[in-house]
């Protein structure tokens, strides 16, 4: 088997990431691509669910939208959008979120509005969708981007989704629930929020990656843990996996 | 009692010019043939109201049919951007158009209300976000426990637009798959208009689905393959492979038009 690529290996160790939860929330792309790689090697009873209402969906394929029947034909069960926001993420029911963005902070926060001026887009984004809500609603928040310096970003243009907010107690004193963003899962490595700070610092870097690189792509003044981890590499049952679901 | 109708003259009926219309159904069954007949009919000044104003919204900002967008995700699901869409708000064509949005949670609080009648829906949400000041949002202490929470208004739209599986001959509906907010939508509106893939003598319950009488429906019309490129659990299926393709047919304003010209306004109305 050929080695694995900077994608394979983010979407590798996102569903790591699950193997302990009870259930994840997602939408579309990686974040799903990761969490049915979970299903498939790490926890056959995750439950996933979609922002669409599909709870307990246990698809085969990998979904083009949030909606495709085969969510809801293999969901444990269906609810309406009124009831998926209000009695399942917001009364904190599900323990891990997955989110993207296009713009992510030193605190984890995300914009995925507008990209300049709100009135005066450069380029307007599709907007909040579920994900303000979602952040401060479930157990945990993983967020899934591409390590480049316009994705991290010193400042967001527009602050979509509070993650740490301004650091330390912030969250409290929003009236949060849950832990908010535990982890930044790029392709070039881990960033965690620093215990103390809150700060997203670099934890775990992928094999083969320099931490220089790492900070050079970072639109920030990239904070490096003491101690350092290397990603294990993809196992040859994860990639194949990986592939084989891909090539449904 | 609602009433059977061919789907255009259901549109004449319901939808005027300048009204809010909500055509909703959150990825499955949305309502693309009344869109359709919408733009076929030349309504202007709409102000359009959806969560995901995906492509069929697309289409009907793209023709210059809208005035104001009411929405909480404008993307194209899982392919991108909505292009018109973006047109419209990033340099204005064929027309400017004001937005007003929301996140999802709240879009779905705001047509609860508006189903119950009640002013305002109450949430956790919008709290440090810069969504807060770009939208109608308020912040309360709960009466009880003295919690902070988010306010959002009542969503009473002019018109609900449904798509369903099926409806009776007494205009009783019935859908099932994922039910989005669709039962709320209706019931906010001050009038609604569903369109269904059939009419059968009797429904029969379906595991999950949702009834809606016909005593708070106007209009039923008959539309089959409605809902398509999106689809109908159990009737059509997604046509994911449109939705791609409408990253391409949508992104230059002449390829869009001529794409309107020729499968909307070139079509036969459904009777």
């Amino acid at each position: 088997m050929s080695s694995a690529s900077a994608e394979e290996a983010q979407t590798v160790v996102a569903a790591r990431r699950l193997e302990n939860a009870r259930s994840v929330f997602i939408g579309v792309g990686r974040p799903s691509t990761a969490a049915i790689l979970a299903r498939m090697v790490h926890n056959p009873d995750l439950v996933l669910v979609y922002e669409s209402g599909t709870i307990g969906a246990k698809p085969f394929h990998i979904p083009l939208s949030i909606g495709d029947g085969e969510l809801a034909q293999t969901a444990d069960f269906v609810v309406s959008v009124p009831e998926m926001f209000n009695y399942w993420i917001g009364a904190g029911r599900i323990d891990v979120a997955f989110l993207g963005a296009a713009q992510v902070d030193r605190y984890a926060n995300l914009n995925s509005t507008v990209i300049g001026d709100y009135d005066q887009p450069k380029t307007r984004l599709p907007g909040a969708g579920g994900a303000p809500e979602i952040a401060c609603g479930c157990g945990e928040v993983v967020v899934i981007a591409p390590h480049n310096p316009r994705t991290l970003v010193e400042k967001l243009d527009f602050v979509t989704t509070v993650g740490q907010g301004d650091g330390p107690g912030a969250r409290e004193r929003l009236g949060f629930r849950g832990a908010g963003p535990t982890a930044l899962i790029t392709d070039l490595g881990v960033l965690e929020p620093d215990p103390e700070t809150c700060e997203l610092t670099l934890t775990a870097i992928m094999d083969g990656v320099a931490v220089a690189d790492v900070a050079a792509a970072t639109g920030w003044d990239l904070r490096v843990a003491d101690a350092i981890a290397v990603v294990e590499p993809p196992r040859e049952d994860e990639l194949g996996a990986l592939r084989e679901l891909l090539g449904r | 009692m609602a009433e059977l109708l061919p789907l255009p003259d259901a549109i004449d009926q319901l939808i005027g010019d300048g009204d809010s219309v909500a055509l909703e159904g959150f990825t499955h069954l949305i309502p693309f043939a009344a869109g359709h007949e919408l733009i076929r009919q030349g309504r202007v000044e709409l102000e359009l109201i959806r969560m995901t104003p995906d492509i069929i919204y697309d289409q009907l900002i793209g023709v210059g049919a809208a005035r104001k967008l009411v929405f909480s995700y404008g993307g194209n699901p899982g392919v991108g951007s909505l292009h018109r869409f973006r047109d419209a708000i990033e340099h204005g064509w064929p027309r400017p158009l004001e937005i007003e949005e929301h996140t999802h949670a709240g879009m779905a609080n705001r047509y609860q209300a508006g189903a119950a009648d009640l002013p305002f829906g109450v949430m956790r949400g919008y709290r440090g976000n810069d969504l807060a000041e770009h939208t109608r949002v308020a912040f309360i202490d709960c009466p009880f426990t003295g919690e902070r929470l988010a306010a959002v208004p009542a969503l009473r739209p002019d018109v609900a637009v449904i798509h369903a599986q099926e409806a009776d001959r007494a205009g009783n509906v019935q859908l099932w798959g994922i039910p989005g907010v669709q039962k709320e939508a209706v019931l906010a509106a001050e009038r609604s208009l569903v369109t269904v893939e059939r009419i059968v003598d009797q429904l029969e319950p379906r595991p999950g689905g949702v009834v809606i009488p016909a005593w708070v429906i106007d209009v039923v019309a008959l539309a089959p393959g409605g809902s398509q490129p999106s689809y109908s659990l159990g009737i059509t299926e997604r046509d994911n492979g449109f939705y791609k393709e409408w990253d391409v047919i949508s992104r230059d304003r002449d390829t869009f038009t001529a794409w309107i010209d020729e499968h909307v306004r070139g079509a036969v109305p459904a009777r």
